[in-house]
């Protein structure tokens, strides 16, 4: 028999061009950026603002949820409405941590924070034995969404709940769990939960440098998860995932368990969303229970949606897009937001079904013909 | 005792013993059979003349009996194929041997030891048992290359898949078979732009890469050209022998190139069984297909 057939080789993790840009995005953040910010005086045409510093921040923590959420929805196709938890979770981490570091600073000048003051609480709860070491909530941002991911996965899975059923008990748990964490016993701050952070690492939390500091540290944990995502996608491993979103029988009776993949992939989400909640609350100032949200959830979809399914790149794009169009909506035309992210989503979902980047891609082949 | 006797009788045991070593006792003796190993746990031991064997499974769904105390046996090699009209059981049978039903009663077992209703699919599938199933299922979104390589038998657990690397043997082997389901020239397609037909060819590839000891085939054919219908049947053929396979086809040209031993089901039991022109002989199944 002949054997002259060459087998397609191994998917790469980027193209060349694919590393060119992964580079310039690099130096944009770690060295483009704080140059403008901090170098650049502020009269100057090219500097770039405190505030743009603030937003562009946050929305890369957006990015990193959605690229989590594409892991787990576009390659594996499990929809997720309770992401929202997580992030808040690995949130909640870093608050009780930078809670911890206001020290006396409080308005009680006390050595609990001033809420458990308020609520006229003598000693700290156990579950905040840990927030006063900084290494130890590396290890809760880490190990609290993991954790929580892996019971309620297990579970799930293994009683094969798929589809939408998944769906809305995603999006029961994180609104139970913004219930519990209303809660003033729980001894999360309740309603109003964690703000007027002082310090992190003994550092003062608000000047330009820390934030800097906080900006470059997100825009590399960003590029970093998309380089995970990347290689993760481009194994065997990341082809088990398609081959579960198109057709999860025929995985398991070519000797798959399922179960195993499905878990791992929705507890590196998790996690992914973790770590992107412990670096929003520094930069923004202030972590409560309404991040837990549903809708908070379901914003994470419609970013991954609008930029585009099981492409990486394209939630990120997404997240941008949609957040930039936020802030500026928000400010300019308050009331007229959620029609225009309501129209947008169903605009996306009509006639862009992969997407901004879907879009492009069409049009760059349309180009060459 | 002379001592004439002792020594004779010390020669004996000692030319004996010299046999048994070298193994040429007559009939294996005590000594081959003492050490003989028994399957070890989690193979298919064969040696009982039958790979597959139902006894009395019964299963219902809402209390209608599906399967009625159908037993069922296969020999290592042999090419059965299974008929009977819409609703007999077949694809609910294959359920069950699959481990994707769970029977109400009876007993499933693979060779002489395993038990298959202590296994999930999965573990079902990575012991040989591949399954086709009846509308083809292949993965839409992958190559003919990728769905192939996700098929091929080796370790498929979480890490294993992370860190996997197709060597030049599984590569070969790959080759192989894309020649030998006629997809050599479209490895690169999305196996959703393929042919009804190729599809069903594309699965079968996924369940050779498997390398399983039973195939069970749910209507193969379907779907296919004639030209292609001759090709399956000429591959099944040359599969035989190495593999079991359990055909399950409405096509009765097709069963009639391939059959050795045709088995009819009907409402969840065996109705009769023998060579097709026996089985088409029966007043039973004549009774069954023409309606009564």
């Amino acid at each position: 028999m002949s054997t002259t057939l060459t087998l397609p080789s191994k998917p790469v993790m980027l193209t060349r061009a694919g590393w060119s840009a992964f580079v310039v995005a690099l130096l944009v953040v770690c060295a483009l950026a704080p140059v403008l910010n901090l170098v650049v005086p502020e009269g100057s045409l090219f500097h770039m603002s405190d505030y743009a510093v603030a937003l562009v921040g946050k929305i890369m923590c957006y990015a990193i949820c959605a690229l989590a959420m594409d892991l787990i929805w576009g390659y594996t196709g499990i929809l997720s409405l309770g992401h929202g938890l997580f992030f808040a979770l690995g949130g909640y981490a870093m608050g009780m941590y930078l809670m911890r570091q206001i020290g006396r600073d409080g308005n009680y000048k006390s050595d609990l924070p001033d809420f458990m003051v308020f609520l006229d609480w003598k000693e700290l709860p156990w579950h905040w034995v840990f927030s006063d070491s900084f290494i130890a909530t590396l290890f809760l941002i880490v190990a609290v969404p993991g954790i929580v991911a892996f019971v309620f996965g297990y579970f799930a899975f293994r009683s094969r709940i798929k589809g939408v059923y998944f769906s809305i008990i995603t999006q029961a748990m994180t609104f139970a769990a913004m219930l519990l964490f209303f809660r003033n016993e729980t001894g999360f701050g309740g309603n109003n939960g964690f703000t007027d952070f002082k310090r992190i690492i003994g550092i003062a939390i608000a000047t330009p440098n820390t934030r800097m500091v906080l900006f470059v540290l997100t825009g590399l944990m960003l590029l970093g998860f998309f380089l995970f995502a990347r290689w993760l996608v481009a194994s065997k491993y990341g082809r088990v995932l398609q081959a579960i979103r198109d057709a999860e029988s025929r995985v398991m009776f070519s000797g798959y368990n399922p179960i195993g993949y499905k878990l791992s992939i929705w507890v590196i989400s998790a996690i992914m969303c973790g770590v992107a909640g412990a670096l929003y609350v520094p930069q923004v100032g202030i972590i409560n229970p309404s991040e837990m949200s549903p809708a908070n959830s379901i914003e994470i979809a419609i970013w991954t949606a609008v930029g585009g399914r099981a492409s990486l790149i394209g939630p990120i794009v997404g997240a941008f897009i949609v957040n930039g169009a936020k802030s500026w909506l928000t400010v300019t035309a308050p009331e007229y937001w959620l029609y225009f992210l309501g129209a947008l989503f169903i605009l996306v979902t009509l006639f862009l079904p992969n997407g901004v980047v879907g879009l492009v891609r069409k049009l760059r082949k349309g180009g060459e013909k | 005792m002379t001592p004439d006797l002792l020594e004779e009788g010390a020669r004996r045991i000692q030319a004996h013993a010299g046999k048994v070593e070298q193994g040429k006792t007559e009939s294996g003796g005590r000594a081959a059979g003492f050490s003989r190993p028994a399957a070890a746990p989690g193979v298919v031991d064969t040696t009982h003349g039958r790979i597959l064997y139902l006894e009395d499974v019964s299963v219902s769904f809402d209390g209608f009996k599906a399967i009625n105390k159908l037993s069922l046996d296969i020999a290592p090699g042999e090419l059965r194929c299974i008929i009977g009209p819409n609703g007999a059981g077949k694809t609910t049978m294959m359920d069950i041997i699959t481990g994707k039903t769970r029977p109400d009663e009876g007993t499933v077992f693979f060779g002489s030891t395993i038990d298959l209703l202590r296994y999930k699919e999965a573990e079902i599938a990575q012991m040989g048992i591949g399954r086709k199933f009846q509308k083809p299922t292949v993965f839409e979104q992958l190559t003919v290359f990728e769905n192939l390589e996700l098929a091929l038998k080796t370790h498929k657990g979480v890490a294993a898949s992370m860190f996997f690397r197709l060597d030049s043997a599984q590569g070969d082997r790959l080759a192989e078979i894309l020649h030998t389901i006629h997809l050599a020239d479209s490895v690169t397609r999305m196996a959703g732009n393929l042919s009804h037909g190729q599809k069903q060819w594309l699965e079968i590839g996924m369940l050779l890469m498997q390398d399983p000891k039973l195939l069970l085939l749910d209507e193969p054919v379907a779907g296919m050209t004639d030209e292609e219908t001759a090709r399956t049947a000429e591959l099944f053929l040359t599969l035989k022998g190495q593999h079991s396979l359990m055909v399950v086809e409405h096509d009765m040209s097709f069963i009639r190139t391939i059959s050795e031993i045709v088995t009819v089901l009907c409402d969840g039991s065996v109705l009769a069984q023998g060579t097709l022109d026996q089985v088409q002989a029966d007043e039973r199944v004549i009774e069954v297909y023409l309606g009564r």
